[in-house]
């Protein structure tokens, strides 16, 4: 809400406080201010090195040279008809100033004015905004000459003083302004942009923040004195109000004025709604909006006579209902609205005249020939009103109160403030007497209130005295019996519950009023809970670990996709689906980790070289009920094997076995040893000849292998081969490890080389089984170092080359490695045909 | 005899002292202490000398292999040396050529980023708990105090999840992990009905809010809260807790202040800002010329939170607080551009 500090000061004396000091105590008590805008009042000046605290905005005013003046002619200009020239005293001497002002342009011609125009007056070099460009541009007037006329000074319009972005005319100040006061003086203002959370809608009015000050400052908060007079006939002879469900509409009231003469309201009124982001429309309306940003409470302003001919020659009754499915009403901007039972109507006994809580009817509202006004003040049901203001896209600042919750008790003070506004600013006369219809009267919470209360929630000693002091400033009732203290929440509250509920609530305003900034800081004394870890957790944490150390860079993505994105590389089943999907292409839960990482590296395809990685949910349905999260691993590779440099050419692309010897790193430091590679069937699209499935203790936990290139086509990469995997990570993690370390020998190893000669179908494998088996455990690494094929070996034939170690605990001679080697060469022969090649 | 070897030694340092390569001292070697060298063949005439020459003529013999030979090792010192400074000289490289590159492996840097709060957290004792990403109503709103229909509601818009006949209790995506401080405490209940343990969590994990993507705004974002539950636990305590929380992560002179807020599922509850560390609390643009950027929401755990996890508020007192790990890296690192988290452009993990 805006809020001009002119009208705060109305209810609290803030001499000596500065804006920013305003500003900073409601922002530490969760009033925050998003904004400072000035309109008049001096700015604050920072030096180099000292401290913003708020964004801020605007203009202030130079005491000198913009003062209150009066126009005592309106004279034509020799050379310009849509110009003229005043006769314009500002206090000290008369002067000649140049307008194109509309708003006094009738006056041209008319002779001495028989009461002179107060208007706001710039004198040369005056820094004002420059009111014919666009946006706010600041200028500083100087003398020219404007068709053969000497101007130096000018009559300043809202936007030129930066009121509003109003230029159309120039500002016409009331009859009482003081001709010769700065007019900073007069009415320089500074507004307060403060956003109000949920639970602070109490405070979304000018009495609010007043009382929230007052609490913080420990000044007085001065109340609004509501006093009038009234005359005529009370207003119960000729209105009555039936209320048909009162947990729609708790109260209604109101009340009547009688011969009211429509005009604009007073400047200073019009400025401050304007300054409070309100538009000006006339002294009734104004009147309405200005009870409303003073006070919280909406209200309805309705042409008597109206109503009064609607009723014929009875009493006016009005009467309050849900509105019936497909009733229709056409609303004050003119828009004819198809209803729903959810809508709560005021209606008279022939049809229905205003949306509650939203927006008047058209034909009931106040129009220039309005004389006598009926004014409605209510309470309403915030939720209901919030889902009517929802589903007609008619936020205002009637509804954005009500949809919040606005005590029933306000429906009385507002409405009776509004006739105040409305006879001083329209010289009606009140009518005696106010229609109240109060069915649903809230009761007002009782709370006990303990010193060891507060210290157990917010650690500070108080005492019972020192408490109800606290609370008394935000106008809570207090008892003090025998150190008891009973707190009764004020009459405009909603939010304050009963019980331990209750305690909580009032052991934060408690907490408010004493200031946070004041509680002190400690460590908690309670003891620490048992200590647990959280296994799953740090197993991936530690998996995420291993993939980093073997190069991989992680990714994390997005969990909203479309199946058409990922039936690119997966035949996909039934989907987790959004019923409000942000796009079309986010409308289900991912299913697959990988597609969201394939997706990743393809808009990376650039790079030079990829090797990525995601630990992360994917999704499955489960009907009507939670989903599954099942975690999952996916890596995907593709581009060149290391880095390029300027003299070292591109590298090999990545291809399967590049990934196959990472995915055995991560199992090794997972900590797995009986690791099977099987061709498999996936539901991913992939090579059939080169993909693989990973099994652990005989369980398939993931496959990897080269994306089928029917799969490839679908994405944007380039030429080099795409080297995909996915991991189960809850098989993976739930797999036993072993934990057990080879000892290091004293003794030396011996190596030796071996070359075979077999058939293509027996698998490197098979053999390095056989070896392993034959070899027992002296032989304790055998690692293939080359794959040959050629003519001499033979078509449907190749050679594979192994580097074997032999280790024991004792120094091995030659005689040792031969009689091993003899016996494995002999086994190869034997199982699987093959030649030792020499 | 004497005159002829004085003749030998004579002749093969002059010879040495104008050699400058390797390869002429090794031929030098070769012609004057090789086996047919001069000097040798006076050593192999040893026995044709009489017995009185033999002692005079050796002695002088040995003198002038020795000294021949110790002229050579000088010699061959100084060539080395002169061809190693040649080399120094010329093997000069340019430095300013680019260093070759090597792949290596990173954590995304939102994943960076919540190590570090998580590792904070866990020296002051707040364990790491996890839970679902997709929820139902009743965990994600009602039990943390949302009524229906409540005007906080609108503060964290849903992602709904499609289901039949559950009006009352829909799915939707969590939109912070607060509901897991409900899971925790009802499982911390079930260790001990009578005498529930104290709690201190750690909630890390990824939420979702209905907005659109924008530079300033995702509909996926990872969030940190922090939950302690006891007998004790007060707001002073939490303004401890926080402010050292803040210390460890922004410095040990970072400045903090606790602004009264709203959070449906605490209360009191407050915003805390440190001062900016981008201006030092002067004003920039980071801080939008306020000094101060808002890094925490927190409060005291709202009675009927903890009556829903099960733990009695009239003896249990307990504080929560939550924050972006992607927004402190934002506002650390001056990234202006909240999609570049989820884009995963390259480019942009590098740089972590
Ligand atoms: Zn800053």
């Amino acid at each position: 809400m805006k809020l001009p500090i002119s009208w705060l000061k109305d209810f609290i004396d803030l001499d000596g406080i500065t804006v920013e000091d305003i500003a900073r105590k409601l922002t530490l008590a969760g009033l925050e201010v998003d904004e400072i805008l000035y309109a008049g009042l001096a700015m604050p000046t920072y030096g180099a090195g000292e401290k913003h605290e708020f964004k801020t905005n605007g203009i202030a005013w130079d005491k000198e040279k913009i003062v209150v003046a009066e126009i005592r002619e309106v004279k034509e200009h020799p050379n310009a008809d849509k110009l003229t020239l005043l006769d314009l005293y500002d206090g000290q001497q008369e002067q000649v100033v140049l307008t194109g002002a509309p708003n006094i342009f009738h006056l041209k011609g008319t002779g001495k004015l028989p009461k002179p125009i107060k208007v706001a007056y710039a004198k040369e070099g005056a820094t004002i905004y420059d009111g014919h460009a666009d946006g706010l541009v600041l200028t500083t007037l100087k003398r020219a000459k404007i068709r053969g006329v000497d101007s130096y000074s000018m009559v300043c319009s809202e936007k030129e003083l930066g009121i509003t972005e109003e230029h159309e005319g120039i500002i016409l100040l009331d009859d009482d302004a003081p001709v010769g006061m700065s007019l900073a003086d007069h009415i320089g203002d500074a507004v307060l942009d403060i956003s109000i959370l949920p639970n602070m809608a109490r405070n979304a009015n000018v009495i609010g923040i007043a009382r929230e000050l007052a609490a913080l400052t420990g000044r007085e908060l001065k109340k609004p004195k509501i006093e009038f007079t009234t005359s005529g006939a009370s207003v119960e002879d000729s209105v009555s109000i039936e209320i048909t469900n009162s947990e729609l509409n708790p109260r209604f009231v109101a009340g009547l004025i009688r011969g009211v003469e429509i005009k604009p309201s007073p400047y200073q009124i019009q400025r401050r709604l304007k300054l409070a982001g309100i538009r000006a429309i006339n002294n009734i309306v104004d009147a309405t909006n200005y009870a409303m940003i003073e006070l919280g409470e909406p209200l309805h302003a309705f042409d008597y006579d109206v109503l009064k001919e609607r009723a014929g020659e009875k009493k006016i009754k009005l009467i309050t209902r849900p509105a019936q499915e497909g009733e229709e009403l056409v609303t004050l901007d003119g828009e004819k609205r198809k209803l729903t039972s959810m809508n709560v109507l005021v209606c008279d006994e022939k049809s229905s005249l205003s949306l509650a809580g939203v927006m008047g009817g058209t034909e009931s509202e106040v129009t220039q020939n309005t004389r006598n006004v009926l004014l409605e003040g209510a309470a309403w049901n915030f939720i209901n009103i919030r889902r009517t203001a929802k589903q007609h896209n008619l936020p205002s600042e009637a509804s954005f109160r009500f949809s919040r919750g606005v005590h029933p008790a306000l429906a009385e003070t507002g409405v009776k403030r509004g006739l105040q506004y409305m006879a001083a600013w329209a010289h009606g006369s009140i009518a005696p007497g106010l229609v109240d219809a109060y069915p649903l009267k809230p009761k007002d919470s009782v709370v006990e209130v303990t010193s060891k209360e507060v210290k157990r929630l917010l650690g500070i000693e108080l005492t019972v005295e020192q408490i109800a002091e606290l609370l008394s400033r935000l106008e809570f009732k207090c008892e003090i019996t025998n150190h008891q203290l009973q707190v009764t929440a004020p009459a405009h509250r909603m939010d304050i519950d009963e019980g331990v509920v209750g305690l909580a609530d009032v052991l934060e305003e408690v907490a408010r009023s004493y200031g946070f900034d004041k509680i002190p800081t400690t460590t908690i004394s309670d003891a620490l809970p048992p200590q647990a870890g959280n296994p799953v957790h740090e197993w991936e944490e530690h998996l995420r670990d291993l993939l980093v150390a073997i190069g991989m860079q992680e990714v994390v993505t997005y969990r909203m996709t479309s199946p058409e994105r990922e039936g690119r590389v997966i035949t996909h089943g039934e989907y987790v689906r959004i019923a409000n999907p942000i796009a079309p292409e986010r409308s289900v839960l991912r299913q697959s980790l990988l597609a969201a990482v394939l997706e990743v590296a393809e808009k990376n395809v650039r790079a030079e070289s990829i090797a990525m990685f995601e630990v992360g949910s994917i999704f499955e349905p489960v009907k009507n009920d939670l989903p599954n999260e099942p975690r999952k691993l996916a890596i995907v590779m593709t581009g060149a094997r290391s880095a390029s440099a300027w003299d070292v050419k591109a590298a090999p692309a990545f291809d399967f076995y590049d990934m196959k010897g990472r995915i055995e790193l991560l199992l090794a430091g997972l900590r797995y040893t009986d690791i099977v590679y099987a061709q498999s069937e996936s539901t991913y699209s992939l090579h059939p000849g080169k993909s693989a499935e990973v099994k652990i203790n005989g369980q398939a936990v993931g496959v990897f292998g080269e994306l089928h290139p029917l799969a490839k086509e679908k994405y944007e990469f380039g030429d080099a081969p795409v080297i995909v995997a996915e991991f189960d990570l809850e098989k993976l993690r739930t797999l036993n490890p072993s934990y057990g370390i080879i000892p290091v020998s004293e003794f030396p190893p011996m190596y030796e080389d071996i070359a075979i000669i077999l058939d293509e179908s027996v698998t490197a494998s098979a053999v390095e089984a056989l070896i392993r088996q034959t070899g027992g455990k002296t032989v304790t690494d055998v690692r293939l170092f080359d794959v040959y094929r050629d003519e001499k070996i033979g078509a449907g034939k190749k050679s594979l080359a192994y580097n074997l170690t032999y280790q024991a605990e004792k120094t091995l001679t030659d005689a040792d490695a031969a009689v091993i080697r003899n016996k494995i060469v002999k086994r190869l022969e034997n199982t699987i045909g093959a030649k030792l090649r020499r | 005899m004497l005159d002829k070897l004085n003749e030998i030694e004579k002749a093969a340092l002059e010879d040495l002292s104008s050699i400058t390569e390797q390869s002429a001292l090794d031929a030098w070697r070769v012609s004057n202490v090789g086996r047919s060298s001069p000097l040798m063949q006076v050593f192999a005439g040893f026995g044709k000398l009489s017995k009185e020459e033999k002692p005079i003529v050796g002695a002088a013999a040995n003198r002038v292999k020795v000294a021949l030979e110790s002229a050579l090792e000088e010699k061959t010192q100084a060539v080395k040396n002169a061809a190693l400074a040649k080399s120094l000289s010329e093997e000069k490289l340019d430095i300013t050529l680019p260093g070759r590159e090597v792949n290596i492996g990173r954590l995304h840097p939102a994943n960076q980023q919540l190590r570090r709060v998580l590792a904070i957290l866990a020296e002051m004792g707040f364990q790491v708990y996890t839970s679902r990403e997709v929820e139902t109503d009743e965990m994600n709103f009602q039990m943390l105090n949302f009524a229906p229909h409540h005007p906080a509601r609108e503060m964290q818009d849903s992602f709904y999840v499609e289901s039949e006949g559950r009006e009352d209790n829909p799915i939707l995506m969590r939109t912070h992990t607060s509901p897991g401080q409900i899971r925790a405490m009802r499982e911390a209940v079930a260790t001990n009905p009578q005498n529930p343990p104290p709690i201190r969590i750690a909630l890390p994990g990824m939420c979702y809010r209905y907005e659109q993507i924008t530079a300033r705004s995702e509909i996926q974002f990872n969030q940190v809260e922090g939950l302690a539950v006891g007998e004790g636990i007060t707001f002073a305590d939490l303004k401890g807790t926080l402010t050292d929380f803040a210390r460890r992560m922004f410095g040990k002179d970072a400045r903090v202040r606790f602004r009264a807020s709203y959070f449906p599922f605490t209360e009191p509850s407050a915003e805390v800002d440190v001062e900016c560390f981008v201006c030092g609390g002067k004003g920039c643009q980071v801080c939008k010329n306020s000094g101060w950027l808002e890094i925490l929401g927190c409060g005291m755990v709202h009675p009927n939170v903890l009556q829903n996890g099960g733990y009695d508020p009239k003896r249990y007192t307990g504080f929560a607080f939550g924050m972006g790990p992607e927004r402190q890296l934002m506002l650390r690192n001056k990234i202006n551009d909240i999609r570049y988290f989820w884009g995963n452009d390259l480019r942009f993990l590098e740089q972590f």
